[in-house]
């Protein structure tokens, strides 16, 4: 609004001192150290990817030995998802717009922030250190009775840094659902919030409900290991499927950390780039809690090989079919906000169609998997890898990249190169579809996950994979150039360059240290485009 | 059945007080309360119940985990989403309980013996 | 809006429009931490819900080697500082600095009695060689009776690991209300350690007849 008044004063030139960052307290701040580390980690685990790419260019294991090759999957698996896809969206857009958003001068409790991204760098240092020290080689899941007693790997210092970590997710779960009870600027009431907010409180509501349990999950398999207390070890009359039970339970739920906050930017986005409100507003809020809630009654469906009984498997089946009605009720109202809408087609909305498409793929392969038969017909294959890439990467990551993107001048104040930014969205929507449409052709062919060899008749489908996973590379280096040129370079942004509605375009850009100069005060329903 | 206190509460916004003063004698009574069952927890285990006791057990401990969220935490005298809280907690220990059990206990004839 | 009519301004923290606003998100984000322990402890309890239906003999015997009396007087004594803390609470509630400290102090006192008996107990078990491991004896199922002792330690031992938490969080208040910190109008500190404080009672509320008290229809002692 008063963009001229005090050009100078925002939340980036309130103190310029390492100090002034690594003790701040403001979420903004905080935002941008997780932004920061996220990346980092993002570059690591992107780097794994990258020699697992090449080593199966070749049928013949020969780039890595099988012990190494091990090692590098489950590092990926690990630095991917525990640190960066579950703290991405939340942590870094969460961080920096929910309290905005809901016209709050900042979190509840601004002092559990700080220490919530202290924490998540010492459980990434943690992993780090067991990375440089070996490395580990259980794969991500750390299945019993092999990592509490047979791998010779790091294994319980991995556990440590997830550990540690899992209290930095539990921390920012506790402050989002707090700050939205009780946060909230006069007149927010909650269904004048953006879904980008309600998508956060579901994610919440899992990171609450679900990390502690992956936490005693992996204390008991880091007692097992180090002061052989037998708990899951078959010898001593344990059961290694416990442990795929506690695991599963929050990790699958897990998933959806990853996918709801990516579709609480994708509401975001469709309405400002279609100029129009939101489709079925309500039934998009509750659909966020409805995954949220359904996420934890489907873990099962991970054993339909392992001993479960079959007809646990029948009901985790059924019940896993039931996540699909909440997500396609998302899809069906985003394609009902673009109908007749005035689309434009920046960068950010190219980003949303990318994401509505692979989602789908990702989605609709879900439901195969959640089919017994199918699945025991595929379990181990590439077309399960194939599967959560389409969710994690052509879901959560195509909407960080929108998100990031959208938000970007709101963050830094600075507007980036537009058609740079269209160029690296398109590449990265093929680079990606390279990369992982022919993991589902060789998985459902036979190829099994989590082998550096395979027989030579499956050699063309890799080598497509990894010539789309180079173009996806080349995808994600393009942001990295033209956004930190856009902080030097480029032109200053206005409050809204967009011309779309929240609470976050009418405060200036970058906002100033308590948000707004004035505390707002919320007369219309959200995504009031019509006006 | 409560001394409310009264102090000027302009400084809490007119929002809900964050006290509710319960009297000592409903925290005596209650911890006399949690004592008895706590004997009569031990004396149950001592009869055989058959596959009560378990059942006797876990009754007594719920009624004294409720008498201490209900009076000790103030419970009883809290906002509808302080219980809803609560409530959500509870629900989903039985989702990880039950839907875990779910599979053990129809794994058929000799379920459970991996040893 | 910003409704600060505080005359303590330390009090109020900048971001909160008033006390009541502040307490409140303060007792919620408490209520929602304890949540993630009721999931955290969760874990323990469907572990040990699955072995103790799988070896239902082998935990009753396992079970007759704990002592009933110590672990019966320790429920009481941790009753007993549930009544102590709730005392402290009423106490800072009318801004009632002597009595708050002295709730707070006897408090400890019984936390530490308990964690006195708890490691009474754990020597006991080192000693009569029931610590699972390689040292580990047990006449009759000893395989299924090492994981009984198993959970046996990770629960006890990670509710004395929050029991000591809490001594620690009980000492800083008792500076703070020594210092007289905590009025009639701002005692939030003493209410949210206070919920803590019960829900570690909770957990041993369960665990003791988990633990200890396994078809004792049938044991010697």
């Amino acid at each position: 609004m008063d963009t001229a008044a005090t050009p100078h004063s925002n939340y980036l030139t309130d103190g310029y001192s390492l100090k002034s960052w690594l003790l701040t307290r403001d979420h903004k701040r905080i935002g941008l150290l997780y932004l920061f580390s996220v990346t980092a980690f993002f570059l690591l685990g992107a780097f794994f990817a990258g020699i697992i790419r090449l080593e199966l260019l070749t049928p013949a294991g020969d780039l890595v030995s099988s012990d190494i090759y091990n090692r590098l999957f489950t590092m990926h698996g690990v630095v991917m998802i525990f640190f960066f896809l579950i703290p991405s969206i939340p942590s870094v857009l969460g961080n920096f717009l929910v309290p905005i958003m809901i016209g709050a001068k900042d979190l509840a409790f601004p002092r559990l922030n700080l220490l919530s991204w202290y924490l998540y760098t010492f459980g990434g240092l943690f992993t780090l250190w067991a990375l440089v020290t070996g490395g580990v080689d259980t794969g991500w899941t750390f299945y019993t009775p092999y990592s509490s007693s047979f791998s010779n790997s790091n294994v319980a210092l991995v556990i440590v840094g997830i550990f540690i970590n899992g209290f930095s997710s539990i921390l920012t779960g506790l402050n989002f659902i707090v700050t939205i009870h009780k946060m909230r600027a006069p007149g927010m009431t909650w269904f004048r919030m953006p879904l980008f907010v309600w998508a956060h409180y579901a994610t919440s509501l899992i990171f609450v409900l679900g990390t502690p349990v992956i936490a005693i999950t992996l204390l008991m398999v880091g007692a097992e290991r180090v002061l052989h207390l037998g708990i899951f070890d078959p010898k001593l009359g344990g059961d290694p499927v416990l442990f795929q039970h506690l695991f599963w339970f929050y990790s699958h739920p897990a998933v959806y950390i990853m996918i709801l906050p990516a579709m609480g930017v994708a509401s975001e986005l469709v309405a400002a780039f279609s100029r129009k409100a939101i489709f079925g507003y309500e039934f998009v809020a509750f659909s966020s809690l409805a995954i949220a809630v359904f996420g934890f009654l489907v873990w099962g469906h991970h054993m339909f090989v392992s001993s479960e009984s079959v007809y646990s498997a029948m009901a985790f089946s059924l019940l896993s079919f039931l996540v699909a009605i909440p997500s396609a009720v998302k899809v069906f109202n985003w394609s009902a906000t673009m109908y007749k809408g005035s689309i434009s087609f920046e960068a950010p909305m190219l980003y949303v169609f990318g994401f509505i498409g692979l989602f789908m793929i990702g989605g609709l392969t879900g439901l195969f998997l959640a089919a017994i038969a199918v699945d025991v017909h595929v379990t181990d294959t590439y077309f399960v890898v194939a599967h959560f890439h389409y969710i994690m990467v052509g879901g959560a990551i195509m909407m960080y990249m929108g998100g990031l993107h959208f938000w970007w001048p709101k963050i830094f104040g600075k507007l980036y190169n537009e058609f740079w930014a269209q160029v690296a969205a398109v590449t990265i929507f093929v680079g990606f579809n390279l990369t992982f449409f022919p993991q589902f052709i060789v998985g459902y062919l036979g190829m099994p996950r989590r082998y550096h060899a395979y027989p030579p008749e499956f050699q063309l489908w890799n080598i497509l994979s990894t010539a789309g996973a180079t173009v996806l590379a080349v995808g994600y280096a393009m942001p990295a150039f033209y956004l930190l040129h856009s902080l030097f370079k480029g032109k200053r942004a206005p409050s809204n360059p967009w011309g779309a509605k929240g609470l976050e375009w009418e405060t200036t850009s970058p906002p100033p240290t308590h948000n707004f100069e004035t505390p707002p005060v919320v007369t219309e329903p959200p995504y009031n485009y019509a006006k | 059945m409560v001394n409310d206190v009264t102090h000027a509460d302009v400084e809490y916004g007119g929002t809900e007080r964050p006290k509710h003063l319960v009297p000592l004698r409903v925290y005596f009574a209650v911890f006399a309360a949690l004592m008895t069952l706590t004997a009569l927890t031990v004396f149950a285990a001592m009869q055989d119940l058959g596959p009560f006791n378990t059942v006797v057990a876990l009754v007594i401990a719920c009624t004294k985990a409720v008498l201490v969220v209900l009076y000790f935490m103030h419970v009883r005298y809290s906002t509808k989403l302080t219980w809803a809280v609560i409530a959500g907690g509870v629900f989903w220990l039985l989702l990880l309980l039950l839907m875990t059990l779910s599979d053990y206990i129809t794994r058929g004839p000799g379920w459970l013996h991996f040893g | 809006m910003s409704g600060t009519h505080s005359d303590e301004p330390s009090v109020l923290q900048h971001h909160f429009d008033n006390l009541g606003q502040q307490f409140e998100a303060s007792a919620l984000g408490m209520w929602v931490f304890l949540v993630t322990e009721v999931l955290f402890f969760g874990g323990l309890f469907t572990a040990y819900m699955v072995y103790r239906m799988t070896y239902p003999e082998a935990f009753a015997e396992a079970s007759h080697q704990l002592n009933i009396v110590l672990g019966g007087t320790n429920t009481a004594v941790l009753i007993g500082s549930s009544l102590t803390m709730a005392m402290a609470v009423y106490a800072a509630q009318q801004g009632d600095r002597h009595k708050q400290v002295l709730f707070l102090v006897l408090t400890m006192v019984l936390g530490m009695v308990f964690l006195g008996v708890k490691s009474v107990e754990y020597s006991h078990k080192f000693a009569e060689g029931l610590v699972p491991g390689p040292n580990f004896r047990f006449e009759g199922d000893a395989i299924h009776a090492q994981l009984f002792f198993s959970l046996y330690f990770v629960m006890t031992g990670l509710h004395a690991l929050h029991m000591i938490v809490g001594i620690g969080i009980m000492a800083v208040l008792t500076v703070f209300a020594w210092r007289g910190r905590y009025t009639s109008r701002y005692h939030t500190p003493v209410d949210v350690s206070g919920l803590y404080w019960h829900f570690v009672d909770i957990v041993w509320i369960f665990l003791f007849p988990l633990l200890y008290l396994i078809d004792r229809h049938g044991a010697v002692r």
